[in-house]
């Protein structure tokens, strides 16, 4: 069952970030070029993940958690409807005001029309991305609304105009050094003195984003967590500057796609103990914000809840997609990712970069609205080695889901690629002995092609070329098994075998 | 149709007719039975890992333990209204809830705390009078938080069946801190960069 068939729509294409204009291979091919970026992105992820093996290492019961998290977020999808109404009666009960967006664009315009109302042209925004996804940056930049990024990585972004390439620090693909010249470059008045010691880096963008703080109106953050029982939402950050948005404006607008709530309380004691270990690999992050719609005399007085779809509901419309949706964004699979290791996150072309981005991403937007293919080559950018799913916190099985959606992008073509003919000879040829043996003998002449090399020239002429450019295909044999069989056979039966007759 | 109407309309058809009842199962540890000597150091050795200074003393010490820490730190005090009076500095500013900003002012801020968790060196802030309104710990650079020894408890779960979820909460575990360079984790940002913990036991 597909959303096709039900009709319900994906992500629309114009607006917002989940569609690159290039297919994978393409992107990814100028990204393995760049040495500075490959050696950033090393370095980081090998860090990053000394760090969370350490961490998940000490929790004994980090198995049962796994495993509770994931069935948490199964029993969530499975009610959806009726948590996001409980949701609903719970915020607005306690003076918040819930919007329901049924994509980005709609999204957009209620985020815009809302800040408008509050008359104030400048937002500061907590690191969101589901507000990344929608380009509400964009939106509101396009009404005349300045929207300021306050997580330090963001921030590295927006000043550097450039593009987040991981969820968890979006300016991983930058160096201290890199970043000193951002700073150096953009911040008005900074230290000239300013060295890339990063503690020196961190202290600029407090000074740099301090007045803008505390001036501030209005505020648009995400959500780690909703609550359904008690209408709570959970921002879980480092730095304080989410603390800082959700604390001092008077109002704050909190963009959060639909299938990040859980259903009680309790389930947070579960998710408190996966996501920090799991993304920085810290036992706790340094502050995490819980807060149920309004507190007279402490915070925004105004609260504003907007509820997204873009896509998901049709993501949930496929049993076996649906997983998908249990993410809870820790960028753990995107730290293991051998793909994602070596292009970075900027190939994907989506604000979901690695190996949910390969899976997350073209379910938003259906498998062909990317332009150019983007989408469609998505679930080809992994290799199935798994290590996603070994450290997914809630244990999504990712390579299930690549080769799933692999299978519909096949089956949804008109007509067979270049592939699917060949495997269609090769099925031919392995039913009838003869034909099996000439195409035996025809592999063979790739030998002389090799000229003695381990590996056939990537350079074949097409359409072969499209297997072998990104595949190294192994010279053939000097003979194959049933000729190497029979060699051997035809001898052994014709001398005394010692070591059988004793 | 209101947004809302199809949103809701499209979950329910992409969910189909047959709703699966899904079952979950909470083998993990809900509770701790170290004892609470244990248990205290536990705590102090995570929230010194995240370069906090943790202060250990007796009941009856807490006052003179957080002048003697507050005495390095230059400039006014203010802190949470529930706080004991034997617990604050000469010359401390009871948070008259001025307007938020205004906090900036203050060098240091003296709260108590409503539980606080052994295993992840986390804090947590409740808003009720002694914890104080949120921007009181998040404004002045130095935070001094007094935590007693029945405050403290193993695992995230034991801590957050002691919270209310409607009130605005605040868990913190260290300064404020980034791995948003290189993913290396550097202390103090946005928030206080310097926390004090003084823990209190018999
Ligand atoms: S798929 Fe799993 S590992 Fe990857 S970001 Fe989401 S929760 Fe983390």
């Amino acid at each position: 069952m597909t959303a096709v068939f039900l009709g319900i729509p994906t992500a629309p294409a114009g607006v917002g970030n989940l569609r690159g204009d290039r297919p994978f291979p393409d992107a990814a091919r100028d990204a393995l070029r760049d040495g500075q970026l490959r050696a950033n992105l090393g370095h980081a992820t090998t860090t990053i993940r000394g760090k969370r093996a350490g961490v998940v290492a000490e929790v004994p019961d980090w198995a049962e958690l796994r495993e509770a998290g994931r069935a948490i977020k199964a029993a969530t999808m499975a009610r959806l409807d009726e948590h996001l109404e409980e949701l609903e009666r719970q915020v607005t009960a306690r003076g918040g005001t819930v919007h329901w967006a049924r994509d980005a664009a709609e999204a957009n315009r209620i985020v815009t029309e809302l800040v408008q109302a509050t008359g104030a042209d400048e937002v500061v925004k907590v690191k969101s991305m589901a507000t990344q996804e929608i380009g509400l940056n964009e939106a509101l930049e396009a009404a005349g609304i300045a929207a300021l990024e306050t997580d330090l990585a963001e921030l590295i972004v927006q000043l550097g105009d450039d593009k987040p390439s991981h969820i968890l620090v979006p300016a991983i693909h930058k160096n201290r050094a890199e970043i000193r010249e951002i700073f150096a470059c953009t911040i008005p008045g900074v230290d000239p003195e300013l060295t890339d010691d990063p503690r020196r880096l961190a202290m600029a963008a407090r000074e740099h984003l301090r007045e803008r703080f505390l001036r501030a109106r209005v505020a648009v953050s995400g959500a780690n967590f909703a609550v359904a029982e008690t209408g709570t939402l959970a921002v879980v950050e480092s730095e304080g500057n989410g603390r800082m948005c959700l604390t001092l404006p008077q109002t704050l607008i909190t963009v959060m796609g639909i299938e990040k709530l859980v259903p009680t309380w309790r389930d947070l004691e579960v998710f408190l103990q996966l996501l920090p270990r799991s993304s920085t690999g810290e036992r706790m992050n340094p502050y995490t914000s819980l807060w149920a719609g309004v507190t007279p005399g402490d915070g925004p007085q105004e609260f504003h809840l907007v509820l997204l779809d873009n896509g998901r509901t049709a993501v949930l419309a496929d049993e076996v997609g649906r997983e998908a949706l249990h993410c809870i964004r820790c960028s753990a699979c995107l730290n293991v990712c051998p793909v994602y290791e070596r292009t970075g996150g900027h190939a994907y072309g989506s604000v979901y970069p690695g190996p949910i981005g390969a899976v997350l991403s073209p379910q938003l937007t259906g498998l062909s609205g990317g332009t150019a293919g983007n989408s469609a080559s998505l679930p080809f950018a992994s290799t199935l080695c798994g290590a996603c799913y070994d450290v997914c916190p809630v244990a999504i099985d990712i390579p299930s889901i690549l080769v799933h959606l692999r299978a519909e992008h096949v089956e949804a073509q008109e007509r067979p690629g270049a592939e699917a003919l060949a495997f269609r000879g090769l099925a031919r040829a392995m039913s009838h002995p003869r034909l099996w043996r000439l195409a035996q003998r025809a592999a063979g002449l790739g030998r002389f092609l090799a000229r003695g090399r381990p590996t056939l020239p990537a350079a074949l002429p097409p359409p072969a070329s499209a297997w072998t450019r990104t595949r190294d295909l192994p010279t053939p044999p000097r003979e194959t098994f049933t000729q190497a069989w029979a060699r051997e056979h035809s001898r052994a039966s014709s001398r005394a075998r010692p070591e059988h007759g004793a | 149709m209101s947004a809302r109407d199809e949103v809701l309309g499209r979950i329910r058809s992409a969910l189909g007719a047959e709703l699966p009842a899904v079952e979950v199962r909470r083998d993990y540890r809900t509770t701790d039975d170290r004892p609470l000597p244990e248990l205290l150091d536990v705590l102090t050795d995570r929230l010194e890992d995240y370069r906090a200074s943790v202060l250990r003393c007796a009941p009856d010490a807490v006052g003179a333990t957080v002048a003697a820490a507050l005495s390095s730190v230059p400039g006014d005090v203010v802190v949470a209204p529930g706080v004991p009076a034997a617990w604050r500095p000469d010359g401390a500013v009871e948070d008259d809830g001025r307007p938020a900003v205004d906090l900036t002012a203050f060098a240091a801020t003296l709260t108590g705390v409503t539980v606080a968790v052994a295993e992840t060196g986390t804090l947590v802030l409740d808003a009720s009078p002694a914890c104080g309104r949120r921007a009181l710990s998040l404004l002045p650079d130095c935070l001094v938080c007094v935590v007693t020894a029945d405050q403290v408890v193993g695992g995230v779960p034991e801590g957050l069946a002691r919270l209310d979820p409607l009130r605005p909460l605040t868990m913190i575990s260290g300064p404020s801190a980034t791995s948003d360079i290189e993913l290396q984790r550097v202390e103090g940002v946005h928030g206080p960069r310097t926390l004090l913990v003084v823990l209190v036991s018999d």
